[in-house]
């Protein structure tokens, strides 16, 4: 072993090729331009550049790739959601996630951990027959099971929750899982620039130029860019980029924190999401508790991390799983949720031709990362709502046709 | 824990209040057209900003109206609901 080591010191230095080429000076003109390189952004520009042929693109981004709500997140993917129109949408995902490993060429630590949406209520339980319902009509892998199912699988759970809201049972979706959030933006940002996309970091839209009632180009900190195609996606920012075109939205941001603890040993395989007690949680391959709550109590456009939400987080926690009273909370963070009046999506086509809207992602964004990068490229290249977003279109407001996905779409309620 | 000073009712914790939204102006149900209701109902402008926010104070069961910076989240102002919508901005609590 020392002669293999010394002979591999000798040896040249091995060329690398880096993860993502320099960056190049902004072009004059593009013919899509994305706000926002997170999951998203990157997926978006992906499929643009792989199916539909369209290069041409820039990602701008004000931060780093992936560097806000992408990597904020507690990383569930999921798809047994509450309306017909959010399951088959969600179960593209799934589909989707399930395969980026391999299309990547890039180990996105995909880990299919089985999914149990705890009952604590009479009326927590029939939401639960409900959905399971609605998701095995669509196909999707979804059962209400009882409480003996739970305890066997998670012994150290307390399905009494030390007397105050004993568990009923609970909502069990095989396929959810949990993946490494940064490294599916990062595959997506690196296959999209192997195509000829290109992604600018650091660079911030202040302005975006319009004539005739046509989308005309962007301004940025690095000069202006002409486009007839703009794209936002950049979750909580979106009141700020909407407030340049004057479009009108029902987004309201709030703070959405999360933390983890230090690592334990291996004792959760499943992911577990209590909407009675406002949290969840899943144990990292690390052996980390992951954990969530709802979102802060009002409006704010902030990342700071309090201790009100630590406090509330883990004191439903400790009824659930009693001994994390001694595990100490290692890191807590925020990002910033868009959250929507009905708990669904807003996606396509806006009233501003050449601009188009991917927002309202709320607490729900990273599990729909692939499948509305797909169906937002679909809608820009051929300037048409794809199918499965056209109840998620932003005139469904107007049209008092709301999507109302509150009972599965977050803890909050 | 977060603090609000409040002229009526002293030093509170902020954990007392619950958040009701912005204060808006309804608009007259009678001759409102469809597209004026559904903007009342739903639409928003949530860039950061500072504004009016309706709040609740358990204890008391008082509703107050914050001035409130939402990116900083200084509050600067702390008035009693019924006071400010006798000024004339009234919408139905």
């Amino acid at each position: 072993m020392p002669l293999r080591l010394l002979k591999y010191a000798w040896q040249k230095p091995e060329e690398e090729p880096r993860f993502f080429p320099d960056e190049k000076p902004l072009k004059k003109a593009y013919d899509v331009v994305i706000i926002g390189g997170g999951g998203h952004g990157m997926a978006c520009a992906y499929y643009l550049a792989k199916e539909h042929g369209i290069t041409n693109v820039a990602v701008l981004e004000q931060g780093y790739i992936g560097g806000g709500n992408t990597g904020r997140n507690t990383t569930i993917v999921r798809s047994n959601y509450l309306t017909a129109e959010g399951v088959k949408f969600y179960d593209q995902s799934v589909k989707l996630f399930e395969d980026l490993s391999d299309e990547f060429d890039l180990n996105i630590f995909y880990s299919n951990r089985g999914h149990f949406t705890l009952a604590h209520t009479d009326s927590a339980m029939r939401t639960m027959r409900w959905r399971a319902e609605v998701n095995k009509h669509y196909g999707i892998d979804s059962e209400v099971v009882d409480v003996e199912t739970i305890q066997k699988d998670i012994p150290y759970m307390d399905v009494q929750c030390n007397g105050q809201h004993p568990v009923m049972g609970a909502l069990y979706h095989a396929p959810g899982s949990v993946a490494r959030h940064d490294a599916v933006a990062w595959g997506y940002a690196r296959g999209a620039q192997m195509r000829g996309v290109e992604i600018h970091q650091k660079t911030q839209v202040t302005e975006i130029k319009t004539k005739d009632g046509k989308v005309v180009g962007v301004q940025t900190n690095r000069g202006f860019i002409e486009t007839s195609k703009v794209i936002s996606m950049v979750a909580g920012s979106t009141p700020r980029i909407t407030k340049m075109v004057d479009m009108q939205t029902p987004i309201e941001v709030f703070p959405l924190q999360a933390c983890v603890t230090e690592p334990v040993k291996p004792f959760m395989n499943t992911i577990v999401v209590s909407g009675s007690l406002h949290v969840y949680v899943s144990q990292s391959s690390r052996g980390e508790l992951v954990m969530g709550a709802s979102v802060d109590p009002a409006e704010l456009h902030s990342t700071r991390s309090t201790l009100d939400f630590v406090e509330g987080l883990t004191d439903q926690m400790m009824d659930l799983f009693p001994f994390t009273s001694r595990v100490k909370i290692m890191r807590q963070w925020a990002g910033m949720s868009d959250i929507t009046p009905d708990f669904a999506p807003i996606m396509g086509k806006t009233d501003l031709e050449g601009f188009y809207l991917d927002a309202g992602w709320g607490t729900w964004g990273f599990k729909a990362t692939p499948v509305s990068g797909k169906t937002m490229a679909y809608t820009v290249a051929n300037d048409r709502n794809h199918d499965l977003i056209k109840p998620f279109n932003l005139s469904r407001f107007e049209e008092f046709a709301l999507v109302g996905e509150k009972g599965a779409a977050s803890v909050g309620h | 824990m977060k603090f609000v000073s409040c002229p009526h009712i002293g030093n509170r914790a902020l954990s007392e209040f619950t958040y009701g939204g912005a204060l808006r102006n309804e608009p007259d149900f009678e001759t409102v057209s469809d597209k004026q209701w559904a903007d009342y109902v739903f639409h928003r402008h949530s860039e950061p900003k500072t504004q009016q926010e309706w709040w609740y104070h358990r204890p008391t069961g008082m509703w107050f109206i914050f001035t409130r910076n939402t990116l900083t989240d200084v509050i600067s102002q702390v008035e009693l609901a019924t006071e400010v919508c006798t000024k004339g901005a009234l919408n139905e609590a």
